[in-house]
């Protein structure tokens, strides 16, 4: 903003007073706890001076470390997936639907996610549940004789997770395709190019930033979800964040605790870095 | 083709449109039943499960408890970011691209993490657990989001009102409260309208920092324990009805804004 120069008469004291209390709650609620937490992962549950013994646990012992791998898999899973379902359906959104209906056709998309969190994962437990509406169908219709074991399985937790992230990614890809000017496209059909050419040499690789945003926000969400696979994946598999609650709620070790989630944001961070980096190339 | 493309695209998107409204649609009809299995076959008409949670006081003070939480944090956080945001676009402060890299960065991070954090800092500081203590939470997460929305409508054009307000001689105390915050209404709206949403939805948080007084989508999860229970359904449907009718409602009220 390069407005900050002009302001005339302004005095920086009087700047300061107004980012003061800003800075301050983020110091104070925000990175304090975040320093707390850094020492507290450094020392033993039963008290006892520093230790490294609870990073140490998280690469020695195997269950730890699984929870780490399952959900760096979901998280995979539910990036792909969600990325293949959403861009057809904001494709369709944005080239199909006659432009006055796609404010009410977005609308409609995200009415469903105005529920509570809670409340959403526990409805897709209705529905995949043993004697819920998928498996009742299934059995009544005569293809299956015994209900499908649908729920408390990573399958549910990866139903859970898509139908969120679909509506998220279909909205960010659905503002992408609507930026690209149509000269674009123009250009590519007075050039001699069909529409599919057209869409794979012009319109996918200007909307593949956006879908790179798209997907780190699904990466950075999903990993530190904990209602989800609590709800829907149950204690079958444990993933991260569910590691991180157990430790709290059954055994009180915040050392622990404070240790995995320190963890778990180095993760999220190496894919920030990663995905940033990509980024820049793809702009420049 | 071009009918074939049509077709398939239908197809496609009643079948996506399917997949989004399946378990909402689930959720609402068996929340309508008398059963104490929410389960097909479906039997109902019946408002029993209504009743049920409206006569439930953990439920309706958990409503209020969210509410207020929503209401105080989402206003502290608005007024936080708004300062601060007036503070860095109208004042040269050193090194003020890191101050509000700073204050945006609790964006890039997990409520899950946000809130052992805090449950960490105030255990240490033998700061009990309570309402209070979530709401601190709740201005940690909206901070940032009401900053950053604030700071992004805060044009040149602004700026010379202000001056012309200033050079007219009025103070700037009554620069801030006659010219700047109209002028920015929409974007402390904004703000504070998502906010609102968050802070109303946010679990975790709410779930470590507060024990016995706690918010709705706690006493929700709480319901949970007991498996399918038609009475999670009828909550769970309510929260919903009045969602949507705050949506429509703040819809038409942009809308109507807009000039036609």
């Amino acid at each position: 903003m390069n407005s900050a120069t002009n302001s005339g008469r302004a005095l920086p004291r009087a700047g300061w007073a107004l980012v003061t209390p800003a800075l301050g709650w983020t110091l104070l609620f925000f990175v304090l706890p975040f320093v707390a937490m850094g020492f507290s992962s450094l020392t033993a549950h039963d008290g006892g001076g520093f230790t490294l013994a609870n990073y140490g646990q998280f690469f020695t012992n195997p269950a730890y470390w699984q929870a780490m791998v399952n959900s760096l898999q979901v998280t995979a899973i539910v990036t792909v997936v969600s990325v293949l379902l959403a861009y057809p359906f904001a494709w369709i959104l944005a080239e199909q639907v006659p432009e006055r209906w796609q404010r009410l056709a977005l609308m409609l998309a995200v009415l469903p996610f105005w529920t509570s969190y809670v409340v959403r994962s526990y409805s897709w437990l209705l529905v995949l549940a043993q004697n819920g509406v998928i498996n009742r169908a299934l059995t009544g219709s005569g293809l299956f004789s015994e209900p499908l074991q649908l729920a408390n399985t990573r399958l549910a937790t990866v139903i859970g997770f898509v139908h969120f992230f679909v509506m998220l990614l279909t909205l960010t890809i659905f503002a992408n395709l609507k930026q690209l000017s149509p000269s674009y496209r123009k250009a590519a059909a007075d050039l001699g190019a069909g529409p599919v050419r057209t869409f794979l040499h012009v319109v996918l690789p200007l909307t593949l930033p956006g879908i790179m945003v798209g997907a780190f926000l699904t990466f950075v969400l999903c990993v530190g979800d904990y209602i989800t696979p609590q709800i829907l994946g149950g204690n079958n598999e444990l993933l991260m964040p569910q590691l991180v609650m157990m430790q709290i709620g059954r055994r009180g070790d915040f050392p622990l605790a404070s240790a995995l989630s320190i963890i778990l944001m180095a993760v999220v961070t190496i894919a920030y870095l990663a995905c940033a980096r990509w980024l820049k190339i793809e702009r420049a | 083709m071009r009918a074939l493309v049509r077709i398939v695209s239908w197809l496609y998107a009643i079948a996506i449109y399917g997949f989004i409204f399946l378990p909402v649609v689930v959720l609402v009809l068996f929340s309508l039943q008398a059963t104490s299995f929410p389960i097909p076959p479906f039997t109902g008409p019946s408002l029993r499960w209504y009743d049920a949670v409206l006569a439930d006081t953990r439920l309706t003070s958990a409503l209020v408890n969210s509410l207020l939480v929503a209401a105080c944090s989402s206003a502290a956080a608005v007024t936080l970011g708004f300062l601060s945001a007036w503070g860095f676009a109208r004042f040269a402060l050193p090194g003020s691209a890191l101050l509000r890299g700073l204050i945006t960065l609790p964006l890039t991070v997990s409520y899950l993490i946000i809130g052992m954090g805090l449950l960490v800092l105030f255990n240490w500081a033998g700061i009990p657990k309570s309402l209070l203590a979530a709401g601190v939470g709740h201005v940690v997460i909206n901070l940032p989001l009401c900053f950053a929305i604030i700071y992004s409508q805060m044009g040149d054009h602004q700026i010379n009102i202000e001056r012309a307000a200033r050079d007219l001689g009025a103070p700037e105390w009554k620069v801030l409260l006659l010219i700047t915050v109209p002028v920015m209404a929409p974007a402390i709206f904004a703000g504070f309208f998502l906010s609102m949403t968050f802070s109303w939805d946010e679990f975790v948080i709410s779930f470590l920092l507060t024990r016995f007084d706690t918010t709705l989508p706690v006493e929700i999860w709480n319901l949970l324990r007991s498996g399918l229970n038609p009475k999670t359904n009828a909550v769970g449907s309510l929260v919903f009805a009045v969602s949507i009718v705050l949506v429509v409602f703040f819809e038409l009220m942009l809308l109507r804004r807009k000039p036609a």
